[in-house]
């Protein structure tokens, strides 16, 4: 088993194959990524990726996917402990980028110390001062 | 640390948001003892911080009430005084003092202002002015971020070692972070990230602020 953090959250899947890569069924990779496997690529919502031409280098002759190669192949990036057992995805520098471009406030969801979750956006409507500070 | 501002301001659609860049055993008992009214969240993988590119704390975002930024995130109005205080007696010079309260006091009334005023307040940026101020992440520091994240599981999952490559991975990619300096960071006797290191990498900062100056009219 593997496991993969991403912004979403933490996920548990069986890898097709052993590392360097994480070679997922297409299933996991939706399920995970929320990428589909559709006849015109890899899609999401109205995105679709198409798969390069030639060998695709993380699409195996069996259909399953090498998520890693998939996630930085699109901008993103993605690092993995020495066993590939543990991985971390994140969106990539352009994303974050162009998401605060637009100045709208990127949303988040995380756990208040009863472990109550709030999303950012659970206080449209009023002025929030969003402030850090830590116990260090 | 906002409760005075946000008692006086809560019913003008006002609300402060904290989030404890910290795991949530470490940061409970600031907040059991202080007993905050508003909401304070626990981001132990600093994801606030990837998302706006806050590097330190205290920082903020100032955010309309249509979700939308009003000032990226910045300095919550510190000054640098620590660095002046002598690291035997204690003691900072008067004048050191003098300008903490001022950065302070300066920035609060700004925030009142904006809580008051909203989007007529003179200390919102128009949009031109806060893309300007926004801290767009480079490949480097996207990286840094899922480093960090990856440490902090083997951390909790038992293998600190592993974790210690990729924290000091994460540090290298994103020199600029404090907040992950300082949280994968040996402890001083009194158990903050204030160790010799610490101190070592604040003196090398030379001219360079540790709390960068905030743009705002009368900061010091």
């Amino acid at each position: 088993m593997a496991v993969v953090l991403t912004d979403q959250g933490e996920f548990e899947a069986a890898p097709r194959r052993s590392p360097p890569g994480l070679w997922l069924n297409t299933r996991d990779l939706a399920r995970i990524t929320g990428f589909e496997a559709k006849p015109e690529g890899f899609c999401k919502g109205d995105i679709c990726v198409p798969v390069p031409h030639g060998v695709a280098r993380y699409v195996d002759e069996a259909g399953n996917i090498d998520a890693a190669a998939f996630w930085r192949h699109i901008g993103n990036v993605a690092v993995r402990d020495k066993a590939g057992e543990v991985w971390a995805f994140g969106a990539g520098a352009g994303e974050r980028a162009q998401a605060l471009e637009t100045l709208e406030a990127p949303d988040f969801e995380l756990p208040d110390f009863d472990g109550r979750l709030h999303r950012l956006s659970d206080y449209r409507g009023q002025k929030v001062f969003l402030s850090s500070w830590a116990s260090w | 640390m906002w409760q005075q501002i946000y008692d006086a301001m809560k019913d003008k659609g006002f609300v402060v948001v904290a989030v404890a860049m910290d795991t949530a055993e470490a940061a409970r008992p600031y907040v059991d003892a202080a007993k905050p009214a508003y909401p304070c969240l626990v981001d132990r993988d600093h994801r606030v911080a990837a998302l706006y590119g806050m590097v330190n704390v205290p920082e903020a975002v100032w955010i309309d009430e249509n979700g939308r930024i009003a000032r990226p995130a910045e300095n919550a109005g510190s000054w640098d005084g620590f660095r002046r205080r002598d690291r035997t007696t204690g003691i900072m010079p008067k004048e050191d003092v003098d300008l903490i309260v001022r950065a302070k006091r300066t920035y609060m009334d700004a925030v009142r202002d904006w809580a008051i005023n909203g989007a007529a307040s003179r200390h919102v940026f128009d949009e031109e002015a806060a893309r300007a101020r926004l801290r767009p992440p480079s490949e480097d520091v996207a990286l840094a971020h899922v480093h960090f994240r990856l440490g902090g599981h083997l951390l909790r999952t038992g293998r600190p070692d592993e974790a210690l490559t990729h924290f000091e991975e994460a540090r290298r990619l994103h020199p600029d972070s404090w907040t992950i300096w300082r949280q994968t960071a040996g402890r001083n006797d009194q158990g903050f990230a204030a160790n010799a290191d610490f101190w070592a990498r604040v003196d090398a900062l030379g001219e360079s602020r540790y709390y960068p100056r905030v743009d705002m009219e009368g900061m010091p």
